[in-house]
């Protein structure tokens, strides 16, 4: 009994370690990679090189939707630096203004996801899309 | 005695011949001797917006926290090793912008770096990339401005470290690292690729952030497009020769020319900083023009990233 309290004690030490440890420079370049994939589907079919695919426009812009509600949190202050992170100091400094551009980017995105036919999704995958540069320009150092 | 008192003349004298020498020698007009204008045209006000956009003037122009890229206010304050410069009123207003000036006084500017009252303008305005805009194109840009509204106010005084803040000693900079003159096409080569090597190297002035810097503050030939630290201190600017490790080498000509339209990279990166600015500019170009930039980048020999420096 004693025992496997220990081990589940233990268990649950590690698991918070674990948890800890994970990463949030490498977790928000993870959930950039996926907006990334998610736009290069979204473009190809903006752009006529792939059929318009409503099931997949909705996709897309829920993968916009989830990033915009989970990037916020994963900026805290401990992750200023590290990682190769490209993160300007200006996210810590302006916590207001960064997260009112994700809070913009997900009503876009859910705005999108209404788009039914290709001139609708044209419109909003430009309208959604231009948050990555303007979020960019403010809050990232990369060019 | 008396040896001594020729030697120390002589000295005085030599110093008076080397100081009189510097004078002449870094005078605006000797140094860098603009282009004569001359009679030319009417203007093509719709080519010198082209240039507009194509030359960034408002990303540095523009009166910093309002949406109008028009409004040409200055105060923008560009942070740099000497010291911090602010950008100046450009808009034509009489008092405060450039309202009062001539064609030739824009041109003077534009392609020798020298201001209206016959100073040295600092090179963190880049007239080393706009003096290969012809004089033609330049009366064209300066009709365009004329056009915009004009802006009360002007910017705050550029604030440089000694000696950064003699202005006389730009003339020395211009003999060391400054050439004139407008742009000459290549024969051998097609005609998109001059007009890239034009947009990229003139109004684009794509080398004076994409290159690494001496002391002086002089893009170094051998690392030009090849990247470097932010002159601004922030980050790294991208290597953009056709090295294949972090330049443009796997890249194709439609890809980079779609960055210019969209920002996108072919990874579906969106670029940031400063460069979310410029593709804003060169989104206003034709898709020939940007193709054409495009072709001129691919042209260019691989050459390798200058080490970063070291992180603080």
């Amino acid at each position: 009994m004693i025992r496997t309290a220990l081990v589940l004690a233990g268990l649950g030490l590690g698991l918070t370690a674990a948890m800890a440890d994970l990463n949030p420079v490498v977790e928000r370049q993870q959930t950039m990679k996926h907006v990334g994939a998610a736009t290069r589907e979204g473009a190809a079919m903006a752009k006529g090189e792939a059929a318009f695919d409503a099931a997949k426009a909705q996709k897309i812009f829920k993968t916009y939707a989830d990033a915009a509600k989970k990037m916020p949190t994963l900026f805290p202050e401990t992750s200023k630096t590290g990682g190769e992170t490209t993160a300007s100091p200006k996210i810590w400094e302006d916590q207001a203004g960064f997260k009112a551009a994700f809070a913009k980017f997900e009503a876009d995105a859910e705005a999108g996801a209404k788009a039914t036919d290709l001139a609708d999704f044209r419109t909003a995958f430009g309208a959604a899309t231009k948050n990555c540069g303007a979020c960019h320009e403010a809050y990232r150092v990369k060019r | 005695m008396l040896l001594l008192r020729r030697l120390l003349v002589t000295l005085v004298l030599l110093a008076a011949v080397a100081l009189g020498g510097f004078y002449v020698l870094t005078d605006p007009r000797i140094v860098s001797p603009a282009p004569e204008v001359g009679a030319l045209p009417a203007p093509d006000i719709e080519n010198g917006k082209l240039l507009f956009a194509a030359g960034g003037c408002a990303s540095c122009h523009a009166t910093p926290g309002q949406e109008d890229r028009t409004k040409l206010g200055g105060g923008l304050a560009l942070a740099s090793p000497f010291g911090t410069f602010h950008a100046p009123n450009i808009s034509p207003h009489t008092r405060d912008g450039i309202g009062n000036w001539g064609v030739q006084d824009f041109v003077d500017a534009m392609a020798a770096g020298v201001g209206r009252q016959g100073e040295h303008l600092y090179p963190a305005f880049p007239y080393t990339s706009y003096r290969l805009i012809p004089p033609k194109a330049l009366a064209d840009l300066f009709a365009y401005i004329r056009t915009l509204p004009p802006v009360e106010g002007r910017a705050p005084a550029h604030e440089l470290r000694f000696p950064f803040n003699i202005r006389r000693l730009v003339g020395g900079w211009k003999l060391l690292f400054f050439s004139g003159g407008s742009f000459r096409p290549d024969p051998a080569k097609s005609e998109a690729w001059n007009r890239g090597a034009y947009l990229v190297n003139g109004p684009g002035h794509c080398a004076e952030c994409h290159s690494s810097r001496n002391a002086f503050g002089a893009i170094i030939p051998a690392t030009r497009f090849a990247g470097g630290p932010d002159p601004e201190g922030k980050g790294f600017v991208p290597n953009i020769t056709q090295d294949e490790a972090d330049g443009l080498g796997k890249w194709s000509e439609e890809e980079i020319a779609e960055l210019l339209k969209t920002g996108f990279t072919p990874g579906f990166d969106s670029v940031g900083g400063p460069m979310a600015e410029v593709v804003r500019n060169m989104a206003q170009l034709s898709d020939a023009d940007r193709a054409a930039m495009a072709e001129y980048l691919k042209s260019l020999p691989a050459v390798a990233t200058p080490p970063r420096p070291q992180a603080k």
